[in-house]
């Protein structure tokens, strides 16, 4: 690991991809990510990669669907609304499967929204990325290191199971300064037997399509995209646990909410309650074993979010709605605040909801 | 969470208090601390106030925004109406004395009143008013010591622009001296 130095969590998603290998970024500014464009503008073509300000959010999807098709590594960027504009793309990237790395720096929505952290776009994330059914990996960095590391764990997810890796993130986590060891680059990059990369007349053509018009066919690819999915589920999931082993409360948190999360947790256990944390670092797949295991001694969970409150269902489900779950949220920009979380864990403390 | 310093520092775009947050950040990794730096951005950028958020700290920092800071330092106006209430009992408060001629309304908190802007035209280097505040927070304050401050400066200054390297310097110890 190299000396620690202080970088934004964007600029910390901008080099970790160059460190993974990747020479090739599109993508259309907007607040609060453009410094991640900013940088690959600046660093790209100094080391033959491409960058590319796109005309538009679907022009920027569809690039990243382009290269992805010749097995090069490559991503795009945006923030919620521009994600949304991209989500066409996204699914056609899954009915291809292409490997590709997506980065949403969440900001409050609906609509245009604002520009101040959220975390609203979690349904949108890891249940409707686009139209059909599919699934993209979905990472969720809690700190500027993360958002280095959990870049080059995306592109080699992706990779490995041929998919989108989306790195969900939030103005916070993208503007915030932190110290970060990058690692050195040492990447190696799989056989890509499927890209279309020229036949040299040596071997069958690659063909890479999303369209399927024979049902009995793509129901066939749907089956066995599922099992891939399910392998994912059984292997792939992460997430930090922070006092759960005797605790009676579990608090959920991920990114930004987990940190405000954890100063809440510190001050109720000096108060002498039992309190945890879960803080899923993958949210696709949901890390639904350690909540099992957690609900055999927490008599309550209480989800924080920066949403009207979306991961909640998860958690429900994750627990077969065996323990009440509470939602401790604000919404449009704001955040919950350490106290606003301690107030809540009292009440779920006090036992009465 | 005492072995955390929480820090705000605000005041009109352009005074350079992003800049001097930094500066404080990478003094506090440079000593072996943890340490967060989280700006505001948005509209609010242009013309009204700038802010940002630094924690110092012995352990893992937890949160990196700050509400109730331990440290206030103010370049404006405006930051000291909207942050004196939000001080942490016994914070001490930074304020440029050349800007803002109120005193403060608490009076359990610690103030400290320094001309850096008028001081920072006198010595020549007008737009290091800012830095001479981090001087004398580093003076008053215990979460970091004033050795070494150059090393932490050379991360900060751009190198195309090293020259501006001792006028930080002067400005820093500008403030670190500077007595009521």
């Amino acid at each position: 690991m190299a000396e620690k130095v202080l970088m934004k969590g964007n600029e910390a998603i901008a080099e970790a991809a160059i460190i993974a290998g990747c020479r090739h970024y599109f993508g259309y500014p907007i607040t609060p990510q453009t410094e991640i464009a900013a940088y690959m503008a600046k660093r790209m073509p100094k080391i033959g990669g491409c960058f590319l300000q796109a005309e538009s959010e679907i022009a920027a999807i569809n690039m990243v669907y382009g290269v992805a098709g010749t097995g090069k590594r490559v991503m795009t960027s945006s923030s919620s609304p521009g994600i949304a504009l991209k989500s066409e793309g996204l699914s056609y990237l899954a009915g291809s499967d292409l490997p590709a790395l997506v980065v949403n720096v969440q900001r409050g929505g609906p609509g245009l929204g604002g520009i101040q952290p959220s975390q609203s776009d979690y349904f949108q994330a890891t249940k409707a990325g686009g139209h059909g059914d599919f699934r993209m990996i979905v990472l969720a960095p809690a700190s500027a290191q993360e958002m280095a590391d959990l870049t080059i764990k995306g592109f080699d997810l992706a990779d490995k199971y041929r998919m989108t890796s989306m790195l969900l993130a939030d103005g916070t986590m993208g503007q915030m300064m932190e110290p970060v060891a990058l690692p050195e680059a040492s990447y190696v990059l799989e056989e890509k037997p499927w890209a279309v990369t020229g036949t040299k007349l040596a071997r069958p053509h690659n063909i890479i399509n999303s369209l399927s018009l024979v049902p009995e066919e793509l129901e066939m690819l749907n089956f066995k995209r599922f099992e891939k999915y399910a392998e994912i589920e059984k292997t792939e999931a992460m997430c930090e646990e922070f006092m759960t082993e005797d605790c009676d409360i579990a608090v959920v948190a991920f990114g930004i909410a987990a940190r405000v999360s954890k100063n809440a947790v510190i001050a109720a256990r000096s108060r002498g309650i039992k309190v945890g944390l879960i803080r899923p670092i993958t949210l696709w797949p949901f890390p639904t074993d350690v909540f099992k295991k957690v609900a055999k001694t927490a008599k309550h969970f209480i989800s924080v979010e920066l949403n009207m409150g979306q991961m909640i269902d998860d958690v429900r489900l994750a627990i077969d709605c065996s323990r009440p779950v509470s939602l401790c949220n604000r919404a449009g920009g704001m955040i919950p605040t350490p106290e606003d979380v301690l107030a809540k864990i009292e009440i779920a403390a006090g036992g009465n909801n | 969470m005492k072995n955390t310093t929480q820090i705000l520092i605000a005041g009109f775009g352009g005074q350079g208090v992003l800049f001097a947050g930094k500066f404080i950040a990478y003094k506090g990794l440079l000593e072996g601390k943890q340490v967060s730096w989280l700006p505001s951005y948005g509209p609010e950028m242009r013309g009204g106030t700038a802010n940002c958020s630094v924690i110092i700290s012995e352990d893992p920092v937890g949160s990196p925004i700050v509400s109730t800071p331990d440290v206030l330092t103010v370049m404006n106006l405006p930051s000291l109406d909207k942050y004196e209430a939000k001080a942490a009992e016994g914070a001490k408060i930074f304020v440029d004395s050349t800007l803002i001629s109120r005193k403060l309304e608490r009076t359990d908190v610690e103030a400290f009143y320094v001309p850096s802007t008028k001081m920072a035209a006198d010595a020549g280097i007008p737009t290091l008013a800012n830095m001479i505040l981090v001087g004398k927070m580093l003076k008053e304050c215990e979460m970091l010591s004033f050795d070494e401050v150059e090393a932490a400066l050379r991360k900060v200054v751009s190198a195309k622009r090293i020259e501006l390297l001792d006028y930080n310097l002067k400005a820093l110890e500008a403030g670190y001296n500077f007595k009521d």
